[in-house]
C-alpha cells in the first residue's frame, strides 16, 4: 500500500482557472495599459526631449495650386513652403495630374512627364523655405471649367522632416529647468502645505460632522444628503460659485465683511498672498471633508455598542469614551484616510486650476505641469514635472501598501 | 480644568460662546434674506450670553430669591455694555427698523432656547465630570449642526440666487439675494437664454450620453476583472488588484499630456468618441475595486453550489454573482455615471468645438468677461441639480457603494 502524500505543483483545475482568470481580465488589463501604462511611459520619453507645443506636428509641405496668366503667359503654377519655420524637409517630391483639354508647352526642368501625370522633383527644403513650379499650358475650351478641372486636381506631395518626437535626440534640460532656482522650492511648499492642510482638516471636520450624525433622529438621511453636498456636485459649479462669493467687487462675503465692521475695504481673497492659498486650502477641506465623513460614519456604526455599556457601567464620562474606545476603533480608517486623501490631495488639479489658475502663489506641482506645458508651451518641461509627481506617487504608495495591507488585508 | 467643572463659571462660558455664535449667525441669515447690512458685536454679544449663562442655571444650593436678585443685579453688565459699547446687533447705516426688530426677535429665540437646554442638566456649583462634559457636547452638536449646514448651504444659496437675478442688481448691493416675485416667468430668463442662445440643451444631452456610455463600457470591462481578482486563484493576484490600486492614483493631468498628444495626432481630439473612449479608463479601476470588495463578501458556497450542479464558471458568474450584486452594481453605476458627469479637466483639454462640449466645458465657455454672471450660476445650477436629484433619491445606494471601496476624489 502506498501513503497517501498531498499533490505537489499546480493541478489541471488549478491551470483552468488561472487560464480564465488571465482572460477575465484581459480586456481591462488591455485597456488600461494602452492608456495609462503607455502614456506613463510616453511621459518618461518626452520628459527628456526638447519639444514644445508648436513641435506636435511635423514639419510638412504645404502647396496652393492655380492657374494663372493669359494666353501664351498661361501658368499652372505651384507655390510650396515648408510648414517649419526651423526644421529642414529632405525628398521633398510634387506629383499631379493634368485634366483632359489642357495641353503642356514647356515646364519647370525639376519635372518629369509620362502621359498626363508629372512628377517634380524638388529636394531639401529648408525651414521656412518657399518653392515656386510652373507649368507653361495652353487650353482648348472654356477657361473657367478647365481652371475648376485644373484646381480639382489635388496635387499629392512628399518629403520627410524631422519629428522631433519619435527621434533619438535627448537634452536634460527639462530637468534642469524644473529643478532651476526658487521656484521649484515654492512650488514644493505650496503643495505640502496644500495636502497636508487639506488632508487633516478634511478628516478633522469629517470626525466631527461623522459624530454629529451618529445618532438616529428625524431628518438624519435629509441632513447626510446635504453634507454630501459639496462632494456631489460637479467641481466647476462650486468653483466658480465660491469665486463669486468671495469676488473683491462685487462678492457677498466682502460686503457682508464689510457691513459686519470685520474690515474696511474689501479683500481680494484668491488673488493675494498667502490668502489665496489658504483659501484654495479651505476650499479642498470643505469639498473633501463629505468623503472622510461617510467612511468615519460607515465605520463608527459597525462599532459595538456593547463597549460603550459596559464604559457606561464603569463610569466613563463622554469624553473619555470617544478618547479611549472611539477614537481608538476609528484609528484604522482614519489612517487608511489620511493616506488615501494625501495621495488624491497631492494629485488634485482642478480644483486649484479653476479658482486661481495657479496664481498668487497657489501653484502646486500638478498646476505647474498645465502650467509648464500649456501656459508657456514647452511640453517637455511640463513632462518633466509630471515625471517629478510620478516619483512622489511610487514614494506615496510604499507608505500606503505598508499600511493599508496590514489594516484592510489587501 | 477642575476650574470649569463649577456651574456658575462653565454656563456662563458656553452662554456667551452660543450667544455670539448666534448673533453672527442672525446677522448672516438676515442679511442675506433682506440685502440690509447688520452687524454683531463681539463684546455685547459675550456678556449677553455669559449673562443668559448664569440665568439659565438651576436654583442649585441656593433659594430661589437668591437667584432672581443675582440675576438681576447682574443684568447691570451686559446693559452697561448695550449701552456704552454696542448691543448685539446693529443695523448698519442704512438698514431699516423693521429688519432690525426681525433680526432681534431670531437673535432671542435663537439664544435663550438652546441656552436653556444645554445648561438643563448643569448644577450652579460643584459638578461632575458627566453633567459638565454633557452641557459641552450639547453646546457643540448644536454648533456643529448650525456650522456644517451654513458652509454646505451658503454657496448652494448663492449659486441659485445669484442665476434668478441681473448683473446689475447684483453689482448694486451684492448682498441683495431677494428675488422680484412679480417678474414671474422672467426670473428664470438666464437658463431660457442658456438653453436657447448656448445650447445647453444640447451640452447636457452629450454630457447624458456620454455619462451612460462611460457606465456600460465601465461594468463591461470592470466585473470580469472584478471577478476574476476576488474569487479566482492565480499567480500574481496580489500584484494585480494592487497595481490597480496603484493606477488608480495616478493623476489624472499626469496622464492628460501624453493623451493630448495621441489624440492630436490621431484626429480623436475634438470629438464625442475620443472622450468616450477615455472616460471609462479613468473609471475602471475605481469600479474594479469596489467591486472586488463586494463580490469578496458574497458566499463562496452559493457558487460552488451552482458549480457543482454543473454550471461553467461563466455561467455561475452571469446566473448567480450578478443578480446577487445588483445593489453594488447600482451604486457603482451611480458613482461611475456622478465621476463621468463631474468630469472636467479631460473635457477641457480634448473639446474645442462648441458643437461637442459636454455640460461641464459648456459651464467653462460661459467664464468670461462678456457673458453675465447669473449666466454661469445657471450653468452651475443646471449641472448640479441632476446629479444632486439622483444622488439624494438614491443616497442610501450611493453610501454603501461609496463605502464599499475606498473611493477616489
Amino acid at each position: 500500500m502506498t501513503t497517501a502524500t498531498p499533490p505537489t505543483g499546480t493541478g489541471p483545475l488549478e491551470r483552468r482557472e488561472a487560464r480564465l482568470a488571465w482572460g477575465l481580465l484581459f480586456p481591462t488589463i488591455a485597456i488600461v495599459s494602452a492608456v495609462v501604462i503607455l502614456p506613463l511611459l510616453a511621459i518618461f520619453w518626452i520628459s527628456f526631449k526638447p519639444i514644445g507645443l508648436a513641435d506636435l506636428r511635423p514639419p510638412a509641405p504645404v502647396v496652393r495650386e492655380s492657374l494663372r496668366g493669359s494666353d501664351d503667359n498661361l501658368r499652372l503654377e505651384y507655390r510650396l513652403r515648408n510648414s517649419s519655420q526651423s526644421e529642414a524637409i529632405s525628398n521633398v517630391t510634387l506629383s499631379d495630374s493634368i485634366p483632359g483639354g489642357v495641353t503642356v508647352v514647356s515646364a519647370d526642368d525639376r519635372c518629369e512627364f509620362s502621359g498626363q501625370a508629372f512628377t517634380c522633383d524638388i529636394g531639401t527644403m529648408d525651414g521656412g523655405a518657399r518653392e515656386r513650379i510652373e507649368v507653361f499650358v495652353s487650353i482648348d475650351g472654356d477657361e473657367e471649367t478647365i481652371e475648376a478641372a485644373v484646381e480639382g486636381t489635388i496635387p499629392s506631395l512628399t518629403g520627410s522632416g524631422k519629428n522631433i518626437l519619435t527621434n533619438f535626440e535627448f537634452t536634460g534640460e527639462n530637468f534642469a529647468r524644473v529643478f532651476d532656482g526658487d521656484e521649484f522650492w515654492e512650488v514644493l511648499y505650496v503643495t505640502l502645505f496644500y495636502t497636508v492642510v487639506g488632508t487633516i482638516g478634511a478628516l478633522v471636520f469629517g470626525l466631527f460632522a461623522a459624530m454629529l450624525l451618529n445618532k438616529e433622529f428625524k431628518g438624519q438621511g435629509i441632513l447626510r444628503g446635504l453634507y454630501l453636498f459639496p462632494y456631489v456636485a460637479p467641481v466647476i459649479a462650486v468653483a466658480f460659485a465660491w469665486i463669486i462669493l468671495f469676488d473683491p467687487f462685487s462678492g457677498s462675503a466682502n460686503a457682508l465683511l464689510v457691513q459686519m465692521g470685520v474690515t474696511n475695504e474689501a479683500i481680494n481673497f484668491f488673488g493675494e498672498r498667502p490668502l489665496a492659498l489658504i483659501m484654495v486650502t479651505v476650499f479642498e477641506i470643505w469639498r473633501y471633508f463629505p468623503l472622510s465623513f461617510l467612511f468615519i460614519l460607515a465605520r463608527m456604526q459597525s462599532i459595538d455598542t456593547d463597549m460603550y455599556e459596559a464604559a457606561d457601567m464603569d463610569g466613563a464620562s463622554p469624553f473619555q469614551k470617544f478618547w479611549f474606545l472611539s477614537l481608538p476603533q476609528l484609528l484604522g480608517i482614519l489612517s487608511v484616510l489620511f493616506l488615501l486623501r494625501f495621495i488624491w490631495t497631492f494629485n488634485k488639479f482642478d480644483d486649484i486650476f479653476l479658482l486661481t489658475g495657479g496664481n498668487a502663489g497657489t501653484r502646486t506641482l500638478t498646476v505647474n505641469v498645465y502650467e509648464q506645458a500649456f501656459a508657456i508651451s514647452n511640453i517637455g518641461a511640463g513632462a518633466a514635472v509630471a515625471v517629478v509627481i510620478f516619483c512622489c506617487l511610487l514614494l506615496f504608495s510604499v507608505f500606503f501598501f505598508k499600511f493599508v495591507s496590514r489594516e484592510e488585508g489587501l | 480644568m477642575s476650574m470649569l467643572w463649577r456651574g456658575y463659571i462653565c454656563g456662563p462660558i458656553l452662554g456667551a460662546l452660543w450667544t455670539f455664535t448666534m448673533a453672527v449667525v442672525t446677522c448672516i441669515v438676515v442679511s442675506f434674506a433682506t440685502g440690509e447690512g447688520l452687524a454683531p458685536s463681539l463684546l455685547g454679544s459675550l456678556a449677553m450670553g455669559a449673562w443668559l449663562g448664569f440665568v439659565w442655571l438651576p436654583d442649585g444650593d441656593r433659594t430661589r430669591n437668591e437667584r432672581i436678585i443675582w440675576s438681576v443685579g447682574l443684568a447691570i453688565i451686559p446693559a452697561a455694555v448695550f449701552l456704552f459699547l454696542r448691543p448685539a446687533i446693529v443695523g448698519a447705516p442704512g438698514t431699516s427698523t423693521l429688519t432690525i426688530i426681525i433680526a432681534w426677535l431670531i437673535f432671542a429665540v435663537s439664544t435663550a432656547w438652546p441656552i436653556e437646554k444645554i445648561l438643563r442638566d448643569l448644577p450652579f456649583g460643584q459638578t461632575t465630570r458627566h453633567e459638565y462634559e454633557e452641557s459641552v457636547i450639547r453646546f457643540l452638536t448644536g454648533f456643529g449642526y448650525i456650522f456644517f449646514t451654513a458652509i454646505v448651504a451658503i454657496p448652494f444659496y448663492v449659486m441659485v440666487m445669484t442665476s434668478l437675478k441681473n448683473q446689475s442688481e447684483l453689482l448694486q448691493n451684492p448682498l441683495d439675494f431677494t428675488i422680484d416675485l412679480s417678474k414671474g416667468m422672467d426670473l428664470f430668463r438666464s437658463y431660457s437664454e442658456l438653453f436657447t442662445d448656448f445650447n445647453f440643451g444640447s451640452y447636457m444631452w452629450t454630457s447624458f450620453y456620454v455619462s451612460v456610455l462611460t457606465v456600460f463600457l465601465t461594468l463591461l470591462f470592470s466585473v470580469p476583472g472584478a471577478y476574476a481578482v476576488a474569487r479566482l486563484r492565480f499567480k500574481g493576484r496580489t500584484a494585480f488588484s494592487r497595481s490597480i490600486l496603484l493606477i488608480y492614483m495616478v493623476p489624472m493631468i499626469v496622464l492628460a499630456l501624453p493623451i493630448y498628444i495621441a489624440f492630436s495626432m490621431a484626429g480623436l481630439r475634438n470629438t464625442i468618441i475620443g472622450i468616450v473612449l477615455i472616460y471609462p479608463v479613468t473609471t475602471i479601476p475605481v469600479a474594479l475595486y469596489m467591486l472586488q470588495g463586494y463580490f469578496r463578501g458574497l458566499p463562496a458556497e452559493v457558487e460552488e453550489a451552482g458549480l457543482m450542479d454543473g454550471l461553467g464558471r461563466l455561467a455561475v458568474i452571469w446566473k448567480i454573482t450578478l443578480p446577487l450584486s445588483l445593489p453594488a452594481l447600482a451604486s457603482v453605476s451611480l458613482y461611475v455615471f456622478m465621476i463621468a458627469w463631474n468630469e472636467f479637466l479631460l473635457a477641457f483639454m480634448l473639446l474645442d468645438d462648441p458643437s461637442k462640449f459636454t455640460l461641464t466645458r459648456g459651464i467653462a465657455s460661459l467664464n468670461s468677461s462678456e457673458i453675465p454672471r447669473q449666466h454661469l450660476m445657471a450653468g452651475a445650477v443646471i449641472a448640479t441639480v441632476p446629479i444632486m436629484a439622483l444622488f439624494l433619491g438614491l443616497e442610501r445606494f450611493m453610501t454603501k457603494g461609496l463605502t464599499a471601496g475606498s473611493v477616489k476624489g
